[in-house]
């Protein structure tokens, strides 16, 4: 199976019933597969005139209650960003697959790159928190692509799945769970009186979503808003606002992060890598192990929030940190930032829309 | 006896919730808002078959005072969030209220092909030619000439005429209301809802905070006037044998064509057929 379908699979699998998108490359299988494969399920698909209509059109099925997606690479991701950050602030669920391509601008469309990474985090105005997840293998992009759903449906987010296209095009024999061993989150709607019903209740962290003809009644808007969800200028109900947009992330990093960790409790230099460069640097690790380097790798699954609790863990410890990523070095800064001073930080880039190979990786060991 | 006289607009705004409005006093939106308001109440529908769905402008303000699922987006993108909710929820009657500047400058895009699909939404643009919300600047309906603060030598571009656009866009109905002739409107919005596809009423309302004070029109009452003098209902100009130069209200397209949702269901149905028979 290929990067992409296991992202649809994972994605129908976690109950997605809605997907607009506009096509672009690397990331356009996802959208021919599920224009296929969602009206088997019942679901809706619909190719929209751009990519700003196309998360618009996610984000009002999403309030008509539907699990939705869409995918898009680059200049696409650009275009969605001011949506993504409505999304945010009207905390309506849905999640956004960017399949990274070599850029700026239209850049080179079959090549892969990692440059998203900040974009992804940074890339709306104003601020809010936002989660984002990277896939390194076939079978991780459909565990990923599930857990995007989930986690943005339990905590009313926007999650960003942040593909590359080495990912994206591989193709590799997996074998997927069963639907009964699948966990799949469903969003908390409400079951209070409508009348008492608040969209934006600050006294929960995530307060239930009720989707709209259900008798709820009420309003969402961009502007900053009091609980039941009008517009306000009001400080005292701002402020409680921003601080729970926050917390409902903040609070629950435990359970929104993932990392996985090889090799790392003995080891001198710590590899921290994800997408596909976390598979070169796996090799550049086992690579230099056979000849005696005491060489870890902390894999980053999710990259949003930044997973600062293992970087820090580690930083007490190990003498080096290298940070491969295709791109001119932005996990790296994360990383740098962690470990204030504790340790060496270097990063390993590449921009060139070449994968980064386990070579490059073991010169950096080397050096 | 009381009883009667309240209008029965009340029954249908967060009265103690949002009032008074963002709008200036005599400010056409408000007429625009009433018209919908008694159109939805005459086309029988309940508050939970509604959907208020708009971008941003003064226009977009109107949502947050009817008392239905309402939503506010980024501007210009009503009609593509509107697009996503007629398909999630297709028992839901989606209306959404846009401004000129809204509708056809950055959501261009969007209302022609929202038209060209046909899909399942009434759409009313309050077009008052010129961008209020932001302060008057001009907007893709200001007339060539006319001043605006981003055009204080007068506007060198040509307007668009919406309602046309919508026509050849592919709209299933397609209607130009005045915010003078305010009972015409709200009959004309009530077609729009009664109707299946995409159906746009095209206002000709009025900012004369903005507009009208830099183009000789300082007071509300002037506008009017001008909306009075410079349009013609459709069979009057038919019974004149022309328009005379006039803008022309009414109805102008109410045509039957296969609509995105309904092609969309027979997808599904054909899909899950063949689904069926390869098991
Ligand atoms: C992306 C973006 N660009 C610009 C604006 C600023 N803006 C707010 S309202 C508006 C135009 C309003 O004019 P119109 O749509 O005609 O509605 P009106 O206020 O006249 O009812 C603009 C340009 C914005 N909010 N978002
Ligand atoms: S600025 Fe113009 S369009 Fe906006 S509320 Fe005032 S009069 Fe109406």
């Amino acid at each position: 199976m290929q990067g992409n379908e296991a992202c649809a699979e994972g994605a129908l699998a976690a109950g997605l019933r809605f997907y607009a998108g506009y096509p672009i490359t690397p990331s356009t299988e996802i959208a021919e597969i599920l224009s296929w494969r969602l009206p088997q399920v019942g679901g809706k698909f619909i190719q929209m005139e751009d990519e700003l209509g196309s998360l618009a059109a996610v984000l009002g099925a999403s309030i008509g209650g539907l699990k939705s997606t869409t995918a898009t690479s680059g200049p696409g991701f650009s275009l969605m960003q001011e949506n993504i950050g409505f999304a945010a602030a009207a905390e309506i669920p849905c999640v956004i697959v960017n399949v990274q391509r070599a850029g700026p601008s239209t850049g080179q469309p079959t090549s892969p790159a990692q440059g998203d990474v900040m974009q992804a985090r940074w890339g709306t105005h104003g601020d809010h928190p936002i989660i984002a997840l990277a896939p390194s293998s076939v079978r991780e992009t459909f565990d990923l692509t599930i857990r995007a759903f989930n986690l943005s449906e339990k905590y009313r987010t926007p999650v960003i799945l942040l593909m590359d296209e080495v990912v994206a095009h591989m193709r590799e024999s997996i074998i997927l769970p069963q639907p009964g061993e699948i966990e799949v989150v469903e969003r908390p709607s409400p079951t209070i009186d409508p009348s008492a019903y608040l969209a934006f209740d600050n006294s929960i962290d995530v307060p239930p979503l009720a989707s709209f003809g259900e008798g709820y009644r009420y309003h969402i808007t961009g502007l900053f808003h009091d609980e039941a969800g009008f517009p306000t200028q009001r400080l005292d109900e701002i402020n409680p606002w921003f601080e729970r947009l926050f917390h409902k992330i903040e609070r629950n990093r435990a359970d929104i992060i993932r990392v996985q960790e090889e090799l790392t409790s003995d080891a001198d230099i710590v590899l921290v890598s994800y997408g596909a460069s976390a598979r070169s640097a796996r090799h550049a690790m086992r690579i230099a192990r056979e000849q005696g380097q005491q060489v870890g790798l902390l894999k980053l699954l999710t990259l949003w929030p930044f997973p600062e609790e293992s970087v820090d863990r580690l930083a007490g410890r190990v003498k080096k940190f290298i940070v491969p990523e295709m791109n001119r070095g932005q996990i790296v800064l994360e990383v740098e930032r962690v470990v204030r001073g504790r340790a060496e930080v270097r990063g390993v880039s590449r921009v060139d829309g070449e994968l980064i190979l386990p070579a490059q990786i073991e010169k950096a060991l080397e050096d | 006896m009381m009883e009667e006289r309240i209008p029965v607009t009340y029954k249908y705004l967060r009265l103690h919730k949002k009032f008074p409005s963002v709008w200036c006093p005599g400010c056409g939106i408000g007429i625009v808002f009433n018209a919908l308001i008694r159109a939805i109440d005459r086309s029988g529908l309940k508050k939970d078959e509604v959907a208020f769905v708009s971008g941003i402008g003064c226009s977009g303000r109107m949502p947050v005072y009817g008392d239905f699922d309402s939503l506010h987006v980024t501007h210009g993108r009503a009609l593509a969030f509107a697009t996503g909710l007629k398909l999630a929820k297709p028992d839901i009657e989606v209306i959404t209220v846009m401004g000129d500047g809204d509708a056809l400058a950055i959501g261009g895009n969007h209302f022609i092909h929202a038209a060209r699909r046909n899909m399942d939404i009434t759409a009313i643009i309050v077009n008052n030619s010129i961008y209020g919300m932001t302060g008057g600047q001009y907007s893709p309906t200001t007339p060539t000439g006319a001043k605006a603060t981003t055009a204080m030598y007068g506007d060198v571009e040509q307007p668009f005429d919406v309602a046309n656009l919508a026509v050849v866009a592919g709209a299933a109905f397609v209607a130009r209301g005045a915010v003078y002739y305010a009972f015409e409107l709200e009959r004309l919005i009530e077609q729009a809802i009664r109707k299946k596809g995409f159906a746009l009423v095209e206002v000709i309302s009025h900012c004369h905070i903005h507009y009208g004070k830099m183009n000789g029109m300082p007071e509300a009452i002037d506008m009017l006037k001008w909306q009075k003098e410079n349009t013609i209902s459709r069979s009057q100009a038919e019974k004149e044998g022309g328009a005379g130069g006039k803008i022309i209200r009414g109805v102008l397209v109410d045509r039957s064509l296969p609509g995105y949702v309904e092609q969309y269901d027979k997808i599904i149905a054909q899909a899950q057929q063949r689904l069926g028979r390869a098991r």
